[in-house]
């Protein structure tokens, strides 16, 4: 609420006067172009959104409280640094982009409620956000009803398409079967154990993984399968298990604070990295911040993208992000996919030369980001990325050194036949 | 499933197995004696336990940069410097948190639980703006790591024997102070009839606040020695806190005996159960288990006659 005016010190005049002084310095630092010079906000904008001569307002919705702020951090970090960027070089047709955030607080309905919010009374006309699959499953009906557009960027077991939605990070397949590809052959192996977190996603991609083993690789089997609830502290008996399975790979999907736990007990029960194969698909630079990189150095980890990626374009985009958020920073694999969100939406806008979700939603598929850190990505007709499939090697200082990747883009298929 | 096996592997595979169990009892005895002592012998359910717990955690993650920064030489010891202080820093807050909130609700067991409850989101998001949303990597000193070969296939993990000493130690300790010492017996007088204890002179707030402090302290500790095995984060004390009230619940609140003897029946059915089944089934069988054993028995494996 605004106070009202008290006359003398606060008059009327005084602080319009104040304000016009204000924007001297302002001047100064005026970039060369000017907001506003885009087309007409009546072209660009018919269905109502957030949108004015100067300025266009996005949503920010991730959980900065509660159990998934651990990751989701790093995901708002990321669309921060896109957007500064973004209109540090004049914005989107000419507007600054303005931004909302609101918290999803890790809860479900939470979530759904924040994206009515960002989507009713705040007319956004983007949203950056969420990041487990429940979270997306329960905003889901709410941009679809209201028609807004999610750039949604975690990897995901797939299973879904919207056009609602736009998935910057990699569906299940994309991630595993080159993985398991690469594996097999490099390291010739042929038995598998698999782990996983007791949720959708580590069952569904264990499900693909298990098909691919058996059915698309030759002479390759699965000796073992389990599952445990998400939290579980305690992995003794299973490593005990795998030591008398003796696995050529232990194929591990756990999440949070269980990997801690298992990567530790792993390393105290003797199992050397170094001579046991480990590939994980749920291990980022940022998980390895709290297993701690000499516990889980030597294991294998398939993404898209790692921090330590040889481009240009990372190079740039590790220094920009060490700028704005400290030196001490990691970058994993989800928040490069964050990143790319914003780049991804601007480029559709300009290709439809409007902000109308309905022109967005189609202008998307074909676009290509030449920017992105981890190279060269476009988007498909179904919504989700290209983009290459890469292994790395986990190193003790909690990076990873990047010793595969796929020649060509993997094209997204979220609803794989075969694989079901 | 085992007739690809020869003897030897199986002999190995179970006598390691038998020692993961071990460890799994030392696990949920050193999560439970806290409790034990706040809810069994105080009668609070104390919701937050877990993020006194963490809050150990975090001392013990924090001494440990402070080692590797300043004291190099000393970081092969400086683990047990870091259980003290996780001790006293649990402690401390459990004081704080008696003399503060606990002390007004001993008559409504029911809304310690709403309190503590809300105490513990309280901690969770103070610990998250202070040290951060991500998980901490505590790093461990070389000798903590890795583990003994006895065969080629039985190899000892060196942080599972330290666990299990420690649960020793302090379990002797909290006996001993309990039930050879002067000042448990006021404990136990204090639980068994308040108003008489306080008729013989015995200061009943002191004691409780004091009892309330020392079962945090040792959560404290539990929390220092568990960064060798889980994970340092806001949110990590939940992980425990279920287990930790099964255990304490299940052994018959107010028994430390019974806290033994249920720690050990419920980590010897579950770590038995990973092996043959599936970590989800194991959990759902031994929450079944221990369902089933409460309905039979409400007061747990072990009671105390109180007179109310």
């Amino acid at each position: 609420m605004a106070e009202k005016g008290k006359g003398g010190l606060e008059s009327e005049f005084r602080r319009k006067l104040l304000m016009g002084m204000a924007t001297i310095p302002a001047l100064a630092l005026m970039p060369k172009f000017a907001y506003g010079a885009g087309p007409a906000t009546a072209e660009v904008n018919t269905t109502g959104l957030a949108v004015t001569d100067t300025e266009v307002t996005v949503g920010i919705l991730h959980s900065v409280t509660g159990t998934m702020a651990i990751s989701e951090t790093g995901s708002v970090q990321a669309e921060k640094l896109a957007i500064e960027q973004i209109n540090a070089a004049g914005g989107v047709l000419g507007r600054k982009i303005k931004f909302i955030q609101e918290d999803g607080a890790s809860d479900w309905p939470t979530f759904a409620e924040k994206a009515r919010k960002l989507l009713v009374n705040d007319k956004c006309a983007s949203v950056m956000g969420c990041w487990t699959s429940a979270s997306r499953k329960a905003v889901l009906p709410v941009f679809e009803q209201y028609n807004g557009m999610l750039y949604y960027p975690t990897f995901y077991e797939g299973l879904e398409e919207s056009k609602n939605v736009i998935y910057t990070g990699q569906e299940a397949t994309q991630q595993i079967i080159a993985g398991l590809d690469w594996v097999t052959k490099e390291k010739g192996a042929k038995t598998f154990y698999l782990l996983g977190s007791d949720y959708i996603w580590p069952r569904t991609s264990n499900k693909i993984a298990r098909k691919h083993i058996e059915n698309f690789m030759e002479g390759t089997s699965v000796v073992g399968e389990e599952y445990f609830p998400l939290g579980h502290t305690q992995f003794n008996s299973v490593i005990n298990k795998i030591k008398l399975r003796k696995p050529d790979v232990i194929y591990a999907i756990i999440v949070g604070g269980s990997n801690v736990a298992f990567y530790k007990q792993l390393k105290a029960a003797g199992v050397d990295l170094s001579k046991q194969t480990l590939l994980t698909i749920s291990v980022t630079e940022d998980e390895i911040l709290g297993i701690g990189g000499e516990n889980i150095a030597g294991a294998y980890a398939c993404m898209k993208y790692f921090q330590s990626l040889d481009n240009p374009n990372n190079k740039e985009f590790v220094a920009a992000f060490k700028k704005m958020w400290g030196d001490n920073i990691v970058i994993g694999d989800v928040t490069q996919a964050a990143y790319l969100g914003p780049f991804l939406w601007k480029l559709a806008v300009e290709k439809a030369g409007s902000f109308d979700i309905d022109k967005i939603a189609a202008a998307s598929p074909g676009i290509e980001f030449t920017g992105a850190p981890e190279g060269y990505v476009k988007v498909h007709e179904n919504h989700h990325l290209w983009s290459k499939t890469r292994v790395g090697m986990a190193r003790t200082d909690g990076q990873y050194d990047v010793i595969y990747e796929t020649a060509d883009l993997v094209e997204p298929n979220p609803f794989p036949e075969g694989y079901q | 499933m085992f007739s690809d096996y020869s003897m030897a592997e199986l002999g190995s595979i179970f006598l390691m197995q038998g020692f993961a169990g071990l460890i799994l009892f030392s696990v949920f005895l050193l999560m439970a004696l806290g409790l034990a002592i706040i809810f069994g012998q105080m009668g609070v359910i104390n919701m937050a336990h877990g993020e006194f717990m963490i809050l150990g955690a975090y001392v013990t993650y924090f001494t440990s940069q402070f080692f590797l920064n300043h004291l190099p030489d000393l970081f092969g010891i400086y683990f047990f410097i870091a259980m003290v202080l996780a001790f006293l820093a649990s402690g401390a807050l459990g004081l704080l948190v008696e003399w503060g909130m606990i002390r007004y609700l001993y008559k409504r067991p029911l809304d310690t639980l709403l309190a503590t409850w809300g105490l513990s989101l309280i901690l969770q998001q103070l610990y998250r703006s202070f040290f951060g949303a991500r998980e901490v990597g505590v790093e461990l000193p070389q000798w903590m790591m890795g583990s003994i070969p006895v065969t080629d296939m039985v190899e000892v993990q060196i942080n599972g024997l330290f666990v299990m000493g420690l649960t020793l130690a302090i379990t002797i300790a909290v006996a001993l102070l309990m039930y050879r010492s002067k000042w448990g017996k006021q404990v136990r007088a204090v639980v068994q009839n308040r108003t008489m204890a306080g008729a013989v002179g015995i200061n009943t707030d002191k004691i409780d606040r004091y009892t309330f402090a020392l079962g945090c302290g040792i959560a404290g500790v539990a929390g220092s020695a568990f960064t060798m095995i889980g994970s340092t984060g806001p949110t990590a004390g939940q992980l425990y806190i279920v287990d930790t009230f099964l255990v304490v619940v299940f052994g018959g609140a107010g028994s430390l005996l019974g806290t033994i003897a249920s720690a050990f029946t419920i980590s010897q059915a579950q770590s038995t159960m990973e092996f043959f089944l599936s970590g989800s089934m194991a959990k759902v069988l031994t929450l079944l288990t221990v369902v089933g054993i409460l309905m039979l028995r409400p007061q747990g494996l072990f009671t105390l006659k109180v007179r109310h």
